[in-house]
């Protein structure tokens, strides 16, 4: 706007640059407060004596030595790393296959598409009502095996201590594959199509292609994907409580879910503080650096 | 696109079948991901006895739509049995306010950060976009305390609040994004003419933003009618949204478990949300990218 020459010009952009803050100032002071001030209003109640009712007085470090004593936030931590990394692990593996798969110029591409992505447009209680169903040992795909015959299949994870983790990730897996299958075919369209016929030229197949040139070209890819995933695991809640309510028992817990119940029900504000702001650290030490690449990447490409 | 018909060094037979694979595999894709679809569906059509003697895949033999209509009328939540009707249009009264707000606000501030720029712009909005990825649990215990002291605890207005401040980071990222790509001399343009902030924008840039603001109201709209957990954590009772009186409906532990009701409501619950991926998938999946990764 400087390029106006007359002084009543200059101080009408003024007025206007102005208005840009004072347009922008309610959403900015409403960040300042609702995200910044609550973080550290959940910081320090952490390092507070806060059990039923929020106290101001200090107890150091005394919550986060209480919350790492308890057994049940350990296996909260163990079931985040088994479903985290089983959850993006498979979602990589199923989205990547099925881009690629749809790649091959298919007929009916659009409508399986939408097939493969509808189930990201539910909400993960509705994945978690008819999981339940499905895994349900009496009535669920048990029965159904039993029906057609497999008398001794027996599927009853979604009751069993040590296996329920495992019907959340089933379930997770189901409702984000196919988003990142999206993720992954958009990039795969961006390729150039230059490379891969030099290389067919040369006489390489197209297992050597994807695996030597267009699987490397779309790394870039492959990272936002991940740091969406561990996203999403960390921060995973509805779906455990839909799907298995966090048990049998506590068996299936994930660090959302402690931090619910330790907040809500067991009148442990300062310990479901301390958990909060573990997820918090937690969710910053993949989203930072990741913003930070992001942001100075969007800078070189203008 | 490196496909096979195009790039293969193999001729013939070799390639057919490759193809007919191909589509085999698609197919069972296509099955897995929609047969939970269809299970909620035909379960939702059987009567409760068919559901016990039959299997999970057979057709109802008797579609009858009764388990709607209770789920609708007379499903309890709770100790309140006057079905889930009440908490369907609690959360269309919550959803409709905060993604139009959040919309709105996230138009203006991304057209004043790209096209007004003022110092710090630059950290504002990175600040600003820090909002979009806290994990929520951190900001649970203060936002409870606050809407109680605003008397807006358990309450669909105190929703809407929360709904459109955390909304607010990705509507912004969403416009301003847009707007970048939108060049300045548009505005430039305008002033020189007198123009001035405000019919810069109603007159210039909103009629230029329709593909953004249906990302917008699309996101929103998922994220919202989706939520979960401040729903659960803010709302009780009567004011619940709807997918918080789904979960009660489903895990009552009292009675005889009726899986068509709970598939009915669950269909319920999913309606909105898959008609508005249905009609306007190609936004959704921009979305969904612009949402997650930067724009």
């Amino acid at each position: 706007m400087g390029a106006s020459s007359s002084t009543v010009s200059n101080l009408t952009a003024s007025i206007q640059r102005h208005l840009s803050k004072i347009v922008v100032a309610p959403s900015f002071a409403a960040s300042l407060f609702f995200v910044y001030g609550f973080i550290l209003w959940t910081g320090y109640m952490s390092f507070s004596k806060s059990r039923m009712l929020p106290v101001w007085d200090w107890a150091g470090l005394r919550q986060y030595e209480r919350l790492w004593q308890m057994e049940r936030w350990h296996v909260a931590i163990e079931n985040l790393l088994i479903f985290g990394g089983l959850f993006i692990v498979t979602c990589l593996i199923i989205g990547c296959l099925l881009a690629v798969l749809l790649d091959q110029r298919i007929r009916a591409e659009g409508a399986l598409r939408t097939i493969f992505l509808y189930p990201m447009a539910l909400s993960f209680i509705v994945t978690g009502t008819v999981w339940k169903w499905l895994l349900n040992p009496g009535l669920g795909l048990e029965s159904m095996m039993h029906d057609l015959g497999w008398a001794s299949f027996k599927f009853d994870w979604l009751v069993n201590s040590d296996m329920a983790i495992y019907t959340v990730v089933i379930a997770a897996v189901w409702q984000a594959s196919g988003f990142i299958m999206a993720m992954f075919l958009a990039a795969l369209r961006g390729v150039d199509q230059d490379i891969i016929r030099a290389a067919y030229m040369d006489g390489a197949s197209l297992p050597r292609i994807y695996f030597g040139i267009i699987i490397p070209s779309i790394r870039p890819v492959f990272l936002s994907a991940i740091v969406v995933l561990a996203h999403l695991a960390v921060k995973s809640f509805d779906l455990v409580i839909a799907l298995t309510g966090g048990g049998p028992g506590y068996s299936s817990d994930l660090p959302a879910t402690f931090m619910y119940t330790m907040a809500f029900q067991r009148n442990q504000l300062g310990i479901g503080a301390a958990s909060a702001m573990m997820m918090l650290a937690t969710v910053m030490a993949i989203i930072v650096p990741y913003l930070y690449s992001e942001l100075r990447g969007g800078k070189k490409n203008g | 696109m490196a496909d096979i018909q195009h790039y293969s060094h193999d001729t013939g037979w070799k390639n057919t079948i490759l193809r007919g694979l191909l589509y085999l595999v698609l197919t069972l894709f296509a099955i897995y991901y929609l047969f939970p679809l269809f299970v909620m569906i035909s379960t939702s059509l059987k009567s409760l006895s068919e559901i016990r003697e039959g299997s999970l895949i057979s057709l109802p033999r008797v579609i009858t739509f009764d388990a709607w209509t209770y789920a609708w009328n007379e499903a309890c939540v709770g100790v309140e049995c006057s079905g889930i009707k009440i908490y369907f249009w609690n959360s269309v009264k919550m959803a409709v306010p905060a993604v139009l707000i959040s919309t709105f606000l996230g138009a203006i501030n991304g057209y004043a950060l790209t096209k007004w720029r003022f110092k710090g712009a630059n950290i504002v909005f990175a600040l600003l976009l820090f909002g979009c990825f806290i994990p929520f649990q951190v900001v649970l215990l203060p936002m409870s305390m606050v809407l109680g002291k605003l008397g807006l605890a358990s309450s669909t207005s105190g929703l809407v609040l929360v709904h459109v401040v955390y909304g607010l980071c990705f509507t912004t990222l969403f416009f301003r994004n847009y707007y970048v790509s939108i060049p300045d001399e548009l505005v430039k343009a305008a002033t020189i003419d007198g123009a001035g902030f405000f019919t810069i924008f109603w007159r210039i840039i909103l009629p230029i933003s329709t593909p953004i603001i249906v990302v917008s109201v699309i996101w929103q709209f998922t994220q919202i009618w989706n939520d979960f957990l401040f729903g659960a954590s803010f709302a009780s009772g009567d004011n619940a949204p709807m997918t918080v009186a789904l979960n009660n409906i489903v895990n009552t532990t009292t009675g005889v478990k009726q899986y068509n009701v709970d598939m009915a409501t669950a269909l319920l619950t999913g309606l909105p949300t898959l008609l508005v991926y249905v009609l306007a998938g190609k936004y959704f999946v921009r979305g969904l990218t612009a949402g997650s990764v930067k724009g």
